[in-house]
């Protein structure tokens, strides 16, 4: 049996380290390592509750943006304001941005080389290329002399002898399946995604006030009241056009054409089939609505006729093989976070037995099942619950693969989903817009209400960052943060082991996965990579002790 | 017909040249060079035989700054991956894991001794032996000594590498530090680009300013380049004219907000936050936070997650950290460069309308 350790996990937001065995060219059994602490649960405290959004966001530059909007949700709450149409009409269209900015980057650069062979590329003939993508997209630009000057210009740069990012990575791989054609088509589209990603950036900016890192959100609602005018709104509009043109001309399409190739991987990855969203885009100012455009839900058993309603008050977190002090009722001070590094047995492979504790991440259970969270219980939770245009672009993908619907559960599915929600969000996007010039031709320019900070009180703010359910719990006292806590999405997937030895999502949905070259994991890449891991927010938070988040439910 | 400039260097091609001029004009003005020095930037550029090799690393961090970083327009990012430098190890975009990447970093540092530039991302945890951060089998403060003391430069790029940034804030439960500060290698090769995130703009004007003149930009005494870092946020601020008329927002959503009014009662910290925001927006000029109607948070300053906050506190009594910095800045830098001469005559400047501005601001609340 074979041990394989990749530390770093690269083309990643953060710290992770994947530690597996392999038997028989397949994965036995598998480790996630969280390897950054960063302890905001702690250094938020006392701070003035309003500055929270603006703290928090620092949990994640690449899903930018989500932890502000989930954070003042959650004083909005906690100061009970109910915010102005307008208002929730930016957030979202705040949101939505970061998701047309954030999949395309993660399906080209964080994902794609995973599946596209750079090297192979070198011997694509123009000619053949331009005839593959006319037959997969409606990219204008997809012509024989472009694919000829990507082609030289890619010979270029591999000429120089300097390959930069490129340089050890796995080519050659028998797992690359893709032709020659193919792969110049996706380094081709993989430099115009780097480009057109600027423009998404651009299109958060113009409310969000700069990306990464947006500076417009405030309890109560936006600081934009200045600039709801025909200018930003027509920007906006005309951005996201061209942002729109892309992902429905292009990045679905390499999605479609890259699928065939790697239909076997429908049939690895799946994990436990538990799937939890807390939703998406609130369609109305009230706190915590249901009323959303992606429904909240749990999915067990990859049962999607069956979703439930989600709970908040249902999540626990696990830490017995987290890296923090694990007596669970034994030390219950409130909200102190007490650190305890083991290490990993001086890096040379875990052994659970030995290595009890092997990661920063702790293990959110709800009603104490592992759960997955991301694109893919989004789409299935909105699929389950009926949304037509959810519906239609999942069975026509389906259709179009001649892939049966468990197809789903796997891999590809994740990078399925995480393209095909792209495109309705997008669209949805369009609506707000018209809805937001509606409210303003109708004179109604609230952006804003005022509020008073309790003196003590408590409140929460769910939400869905690109990688999956999110939710921020704030206590106050004293008018300042008493204890504050995130559950963030690769908390939940990148978990370890839970108090009962269960595996955690991307452990689970390593299991069984080829590797046909230990020394080039490549294979394991492409699962971890589906999940699109965000490691710097997963290492954080709730109070391991006390497991708060039941605390300021029962409140 | 081919387009050209797509396989053809920048510089080296009317159409790219067409562009690369646009950006050699901009990073000249950055800079504070006269407008002359674009043909200068553009033949130094790229005339070198072979690209700078960059080593991207990566510790207490959010990877903003990466974000940010591939928001580089004029050059592109792509030309700036392809053409420009050669980004050989960072670990959000490259093909390479585990084993593989290793062999990547050490092969750079090994080829490129004293020639490769280190642009860190993130802060170092340094309590209990550096513990709270690990990447392959060593612990970040481990990794950032034996990367940067070769370095021919490390250019900090956000808040985080240049001074600690958010996890450093009071009680930094981690032992947070900057990368100079956590490593305790000689301040020289040291370039501290603070801003959370820090802005393309600033970071590509250092690296062609390194490739220019083969040494580092003139730095105040936080190690900022005094050509971004010279002049306030409020000495360009586009609301400035509300400042003087003594009109303010009182509170978001009304009149003074909608109306576009100074935001320094909502707690505004550009009159101390020394930073090129107001004349270089972000995202290619399309918006930045007071344009969205947000106060500056001062997020380029040292320890501003101490010292600024709470945000939405106006701190009318404090002494400007700054002016003392500029102060200070004209006499360590001791050569009067215009850039110089430029910061300390704003800030001067800005003192005298400052004080006005308190004052005013002290009568309406009576």
């Amino acid at each position: 049996m074979a041990r394989v350790i990749i530390d770093p996990i690269t083309r990643i937001e953060g710290h992770l380290r994947i530690e597996v065995e392999v038997e028989n060219g397949k994965v036995k059994d598998a480790y996630s390592s969280g390897t950054l602490f960063r302890g905001f649960e702690i250094f938020m405290r006392d701070r003035d509750p309003r500055d929270a959004w603006y703290i928090t966001q620092r949990a994640c530059g690449v899903c930018t943006s989500v932890h502000a909007i989930a954070s003042v949700k959650c004083l909005d709450h906690a100061f009970n304001v109910e915010i102005p149409e307008n208002a929730r009409i930016i957030r979202n269209l705040i949101m939505g941005a970061q998701y047309l900015h954030d999949h395309p980057i993660h399906f080209y650069h964080l994902h794609a080389l995973d599946w596209v062979d750079v090297v192979s590329a070198l011997s694509a003939d123009p000619q053949k290329t331009a005839a593959f993508a006319a037959n997969h997209n409606n990219s204008p630009k997809d012509s024989v002399n472009h694919f000829k000057n990507v082609k030289a210009r890619l010979k270029k740069f591999v000429d120089s002898g300097q390959l930069g990012p490129f340089a050890n990575g796995y080519w050659g791989h028998p797992a690359y399946k893709l032709p020659p054609e193919a792969n110049l088509m996706a380094v081709s589209h993989y430099l115009d995604a780097l480009e057109l990603q600027k423009k998404a950036a651009q299109l958060q900016a113009i409310f969000g006030g700069k990306n990464p890192h947006i500076q417009s959100v405030i309890p109560g609602g936006v600081t934009v009241g200045g600039i709801l005018d025909v200018d930003h709104i027509a920007s906006f509009k005309f951005a996201m056009q061209e942002i729109m043109s892309f992902i429905e001309n292009v990045y679905i399409p390499d999605v479609l054409a890259v699928a065939p190739a790697y239909l076997d991987w429908a049939g690895y990855g799946k994990g436990h089939g538990n799937y939890l969203a807390w939703g998406l885009f609130p369609q109305d100012t009230k706190h915590h609505t249901k009323n959303q455009t992606f429904p909240d839900g749990v999915i067990y058993g990859s049962d999607i006729s069956k979703v439930i309603d989600a709970d908040t008050a249902k999540v626990a977190e696990h830490v017995k093989h987290s890296w923090y002090e694990g007596a669970e009722a034994k030390h219950p001070k409130e909200g102190k976070t007490e650190p305890k590094y083991t290490g990993l047995n001086d890096f040379k492979g875990i052994d659970i037995n030995k290595n009890e504790k092997y990661s920063w991440l702790k293990s959110p259970r709800y009603e104490d099942n592992v759960m997955e969270v991301g694109p893919l219980a989004r789409v299935l939770v909105a699929y389950g619950r009926g949304n037509k245009d959810v519906q239609e672009l999942v069975n026509g993908t389906l259709k179009t693969l001649g892939a049966p619907a468990a197809a789903l559960f796997s891999t590809l599915g994740r990078t399925a989903a995480r393209a095909l929600e792209t495109v309705f969000i997008g669209h949805e996007m369009e609506k707000w817009v018209d809805e937001l010039i509606g409210n303003i031709s109708k004179g109604n320019v609230a952006t804003a209400k005022s509020y008073e900070i309790p003196d003590s009180g408590f409140g929460y703010g769910t939400t869905e960052a690109p990688r999956g359910a999110l939710g921020h719990w704030i206590e106050i006292k004293n008018k300042k943060i008493k204890n504050y806590q995130l559950v963030v999405p690769t908390t939940w997937n990148g978990s370890p082991r839970d108090d009962k030895g269960r595996r955690g999502p991307f452990e689970e949905s390593l299991i069984g996965t080829p590797v046909a070259d230990a020394k080039r994991p490549l294979e394991i890449l492409r699962t971890i990579h589906s999940f699109d891991p965000c490691i710097a927010c997963a290492v954080h938070v709730i109070d391991p002790q006390t497991n708060e988040i039941h605390k300021f439910k029962v409140v | 017909m081919l387009l050209k400039d797509e396989i053809i260097s920048l510089g080296k091609h009317d159409v790219a040249r067409k562009d690369f001029l646009k950006f050699c004009t901009a990073t000249a003005a950055i800079l504070g060079l006269p407008s002359s020095f674009s043909e200068v930037i553009a033949k130094e550029v790229t005339k070198a035989a072979k690209r700078p090799p960059v080593i991207w690393m990566h510790f207490a961090e959010c990877t903003g700054d990466t974000e940010s970083f591939i928001r580089a327009t004029n050059p592109n990012i792509t030309d700036v991956v392809l053409d420009i430098v050669s980004v050989d190890y960072h670990e959000t975009i490259m093909a390479p894991s585990g084993d593989a990447a290793h062999k990547s970093l050490e092969d750079s540092i090994h080829n490129n001794k004293g020639k490769y530039i280190v642009i860190a991302e993130g802060a170092v945890p340094t309590k209990d032996n550096g513990i709270y951060l690990t990447i392959g089998n060593k612990t970040g403060l481990e990794l950032a000594t034996e990367v940067c003391k070769d370095a021919f430069a490390v250019l900090c790029v956000g808040t985080c590498s240049s001074f600690g940034g958010v996890q450093a804030q009071a009680p930094n439960p981690t032992g947070a530090k900057g990368v100079m500060e956590a490593t305790g290698l000689p301040p020289e090769k040291f370039v501290h680009l603070p801003g959370c995130p820090h802005n393309v703009k600033n970071s590509i004007a250092t690296i062609v300013h390194f490739l220019l003149f083969n040494k580092l930009p003139a730095l105040d005494k936080d190690r900022r380049p005094l050509f971004a870092y010279g002049e306030t946020i409020h000495d360009h601020c586009p609301r400035r004219n509300h400042f003087e008329k003594g009109e303010f927002v009182e509170q978001f959503g009304d009149e003074g907000d909608r109306n576009r009014w100074c935001l320094y009662k909502m707690g505004c910290k550009g009159p101390e936050t020394f930073h090129n925001c107001s004349k270089v927006l972000w995202n290619d000029g399309t918006n930045w936070p007071i344009g969205a109607g947000h106060g500056c948070n001062g997020c380029s300053e040292k320890n501003f997650w101490d010292t600024m906050t709470p945000f939405y506190e106006r701190l009318p009594d404090r002494t400007p950290i700054g002016a003392v910095t500029a102060n200070k800045i004209a006499v360590a830098v001791g050569t009067a460069t215009a850039v110089g001469i430029a910061a300390h005559a704003a800030i001067s400047a800005k003192k005298g309308r400052l004080g006005k501005g308190d004052n005013e601001d002290k009568k309406e609340d009576v």
